[in-house]
């Protein structure tokens, strides 16, 4: 091997690496190396003329190959690769040493760190030592969009993207699309109707000819990578034809059975089959095979014989879609904290959540928009709104702040005054978080204009008594205890993930952060991307969010899909596995341990489809005979690694 | 006696801790990111997946004088590359029934699963490995003697 020409670039990031590790030492002990020719540091090497000197130095030095310690690859490899190539070589010839993450920020000992930081950045050295100049992989793109997921989130994200000339696959788990933005009576802070700003763009998702919906339906399956996904799509039987239903009720009306309807969360009663209600995308009744009295054999059938349109068909079969798709959009929402993880508040028939009272105010709900308290269907005239119900308690619930909570209580406080003029709202809050355009002149209209009674404090107990609520709690700014004799409570329970979150997140192999939310490729600077290329994120299955956050964040995505899609050919990382055929003996280990059937054998020895490795390396590490191996990250790489790992 | 606990304060246990990318090197740049502080002891080779850790690497990781050998993937069941980590966790298996066959306290190997979400977890995993190998003092079984 002729000798290297390697310079070392060690960023002191201001303070943040230079005030723990010595970035001088660190210089000086790479220049010490046979392959280094040249070493320095500089204080933002990311910086305009930090770059440039990077560029510079290899074009002054004649380098190779180029190392720079600094933060995480995760931020600056692609720009110190592309500075690489700017002064004539190839992407690969440059490593990147993480002494930030992995060393200045999460040590103190100055001795130590910089020690740390020296042997980070000579297995780097000795990384790239080894490297090949590879040439990036092209790859055709499907330009077709999954949407998993049909609330606010999902329907603005189909449509934007729609609306850009992508074909879009948007998929529902649940009868109809609208989320939960169309359980809500009023938004804040304006108090326009939900229904009516949502309903439209729901007519439009059926309409717009770019868009296949798909409701009822769930993920099963992702295989592939971006630009190249296919997904397969679980599509239950309805039992009901949506194009011939007329939306009659006929049907409904013989049906025997009387179940909750979750879309008013239980506060109303549904058939069997059903309509979640009257504006439903699709326009079609559903047959919920768990609470009809049997289809196979058919024990009722009362259905089936009153529809005219003839669209009631109990032989239909649940049935797996595949779809070709270039990217993912997952934007499946939050459900609200369960009450049974509240031994302090749960489950009285008086307190409601949310988004019962959501339903309750609605003029299309179950009690046509008048506030009654479920027990006895009586206008309530003590209302008591418990704030942070599960949010912000890390010793028994979630930890975070579920964000809208402070404004939605401050809605229901002022739609509940406008219901019920001479009722008395008070509202129990630990802080008030209205940060928002219009957004703290809302409450505090809710305030003084609705005379709605704010006290500073946490409920320490309600229970039932003599047909109300008995409020325990304390004003923590006149130090004094109160007890109120309520009609009726509503808890702001916190925003979680929705039940289905978990799973979809393994099924397209993204993370998950410590709440369950899904995780965002970074916090800041790549909010909507997900760790994996070609899957983005919108709506509160990231973190809790409003519906303006949503909107603009389901906007973003479909941006980024647009740009990704846009693109005639996508590239992919050529750091593939390669065979050395010499050592191959044709044993078919690598075969079977390959996860994406990468590998397979010709004339008695593995070969690799580029296009379909990922680069894991699980091939090498299952190989007897080092006959494979992944380029840039070779046994041989990685043994001097160690050995440099090693070295002090 | 007093002599020795001394010996043993200074003793830096050297790990040498393969992280795979997309999940355990990402916790520990959460670690970073948190300014959770754990010991410098474990340097980080990032490899692509924990799947990707050949056996040999740890051996030579011990031969070439490592204390202790970390490799730390994704959970089981959320590998980045659908099931690397169940190829980790058999061969890495045996890679420590055959330290102890030969004589090297398993203690010394190491393997856990640390998300991207875990940059607390990575630091107890370090804290309590550097912790663990101060107890066992250094490896010289498999440590070459090289002059």
């Amino acid at each position: 091997m002729t000798k290297k020409r390697t310079g070392v670039f060690v960023c002191h990031c201001g303070s943040n690496i230079a005030a723990t590790v010595d970035v001088a030492a660190v210089a000086a002990a790479m220049a010490g190396e046979e392959s280094v020719v040249c070493a320095r540091d500089y204080v933002y090497m990311c910086s305009d003329p930090g770059q440039n000197s990077v560029i510079q130095a290899i074009k002054d030095n004649q380098l190779d190959s180029v190392v720079v310690s600094c933060c995480s690859p995760n931020l600056h490899e692609k720009t110190f690769r592309e500075n690489a190539k700017a002064a004539g070589l190839n992407d690969f010839t440059c490593e990147i040493a993480n002494i930030r993450e992995q060393c200045s920020w999460v040590h103190k000992d100055r001795a130590k760190a910089t020690a740390k930081a020296i042997r980070i950045s000579l297995s780097a050295v000795k990384r790239v030592s080894r490297n090949l100049a590879l040439e990036p992989i092209g790859i055709g793109v499907t330009r077709r969009v999954l949407v998993v997921g049909g609330g606010i989130a999902g329907i603005q994200a189909s449509l934007d993207l729609a609306n850009s000339g992508f074909e879009v696959v948007l998929v529902e788990k649940n009868a109809t699309i609208g989320g939960h933005m169309i359980q809500l009576s009023e938004t804040f802070p304006t108090l326009d109707c939900s229904q009516c700003i949502l309903s439209p763009k729901m007519v439009e998702i059926t309409r717009h000819p770019k868009i296949t919906l798909m409701t009822s339906s769930e993920v099963q399956e992702v295989t592939g990578y971006v630009g190249n996904f296919r997904a397969k799509i679980l599509k239950k039987a309805t039992y009901v034809d949506p194009d011939k239903c007329k939306i009659c009720d006929d049907c409904a009306k013989v049906c025997p059975v009387v179940v909750p309807n979750q879309y008013d969360l239980g506060i109303s009663a549904r058939r069997a089959i059903y309509i979640p209600f009257a504006q439903a995308i699709p326009a079609s009744y559903t047959l919920d095979e768990s609470s009809c009295l049997g289809l196979n054999p058919v024990v009722c059938g009362k259905c089936k014989d009153v529809c005219e349109a003839g669209a009631i068909d109990y032989d239909m079969q649940s049935r797996t879609v595949t779809e070709e798709i270039g990217a993912i959009v997952v934007a499946t929402g939050f459900d609200l904290y369960s009450q049974d993880h509240l031994g302090e508040y749960g489950h009285l028939e008086n307190a409601v959540d949310g988004l019962q009272f959501e339903r309750m105010c609605s003029a299309s709900g179950p009690t046509k928009g008048k506030v009654l308290r479920p027990s006895d269907h009586k206008e309530p005239k003590d209302v008591v709104f418990i704030q942070c119900v599960g949010s912000r308690d890390p010793a028994r619930h979630c930890s975070y702040c579920s964000k809208i909570c402070c404004m939605y209580t401050a809605k229901h406080a002022r739609l509940y005054k406008h219901h019920v003029p001479d009722g008395r709202a008070y509202v129990f809050y630990i802080d008030i978080r209205s940060g928002g355009k219009g957004y703290e002149e809302f409450v505090q209209r809710t305030m003084e204009d609705d005379e709605t009674l704010y006290l500073r404090g946490r409920v320490s107990k309600i229970y039932e008594d003599n047909g109300k609520i008995r409020v325990y709690g304390n004003d923590t700014l006149s130090g004094q205890n109160v007890e109120i004799e309520a009609d009726m409570v509503v808890l702001a329970l916190a925003m979680q993930p929705s039940a289905g979150t978990a799973e979809i997140a393994k099924t397209l192999k993204i993370g998950r952060d410590k709440d369950g939310f899904l995780q965002e490729a970074h916090p800041k600077l790549r909010p909507v991307e997900s760790v994996t290329a070609g899957i983005f994120l919108a709506g509160a299955a990231q973190g809790p969010k409003d519906i303006p956050e949503t909107v603009s964040q389901a906007s973003a995505a479909a941006a980024k899909v647009v740009t990704l899609l846009s693109q005639p050919r996508l590239i992919r990382s050529p750091t593939v596995a390669r065979v050395r055929s010499r050592l191959c003996t044709g044993c078919e280990m690598c075969v079977d341990a390959c996860p994406y059937d990468a590998i397979h054998l010709e004339n008695g020895k593995a070969v690799v489809n580029d296009v379909l490795c990922e680069g894991c390396g699980t091939c090498s590490a299952t190989c007897v005979r080092a006959a494979i191996e992944v380029k840039n990250a070779t046994p041989l790489q990685i043994q001097e690694m160690i050995g440099a790992v090693l070295s002090l | 006696m007093h002599e020795q606990q001394q010996q043993q304060t200074q003793y830096e246990p050297k790990i040498v801790a393969f992280l795979c990318k997309w999940c355990s090197s990402a916790g520990s740049d959460l670690a970073g990111v948190s300014r959770i502080q754990y010991p410098a002891n474990a340097t980080p080779i990032t490899v692509m997946c924990s799947g990707s850790v050949s056996p040999q690497y740890i051996l030579s990781a011990f031969n070439k004088g490592a204390d202790g050998v970390l490799v730390s993937g994704c959970h089981i069941g959320d590998c980045h590359y659908m099931e690397g980590n169940y190829y980790a966790r058999r061969k890495l298996y045996m890679v420590s029934e055959l330290l102890q066959f030969i004589g090297v306290e398993p203690e010394r190997f190491r393997m856990s699963w640390v998300s991207a979400a875990e940059g607390t977890k990575y630091a107890k995993v370090v804290r309590d490995f550097v912790e663990d190998l101060r107890h066992l003092g250094p490896q010289d079984k498999l440590k070459a003697q090289r002059p």
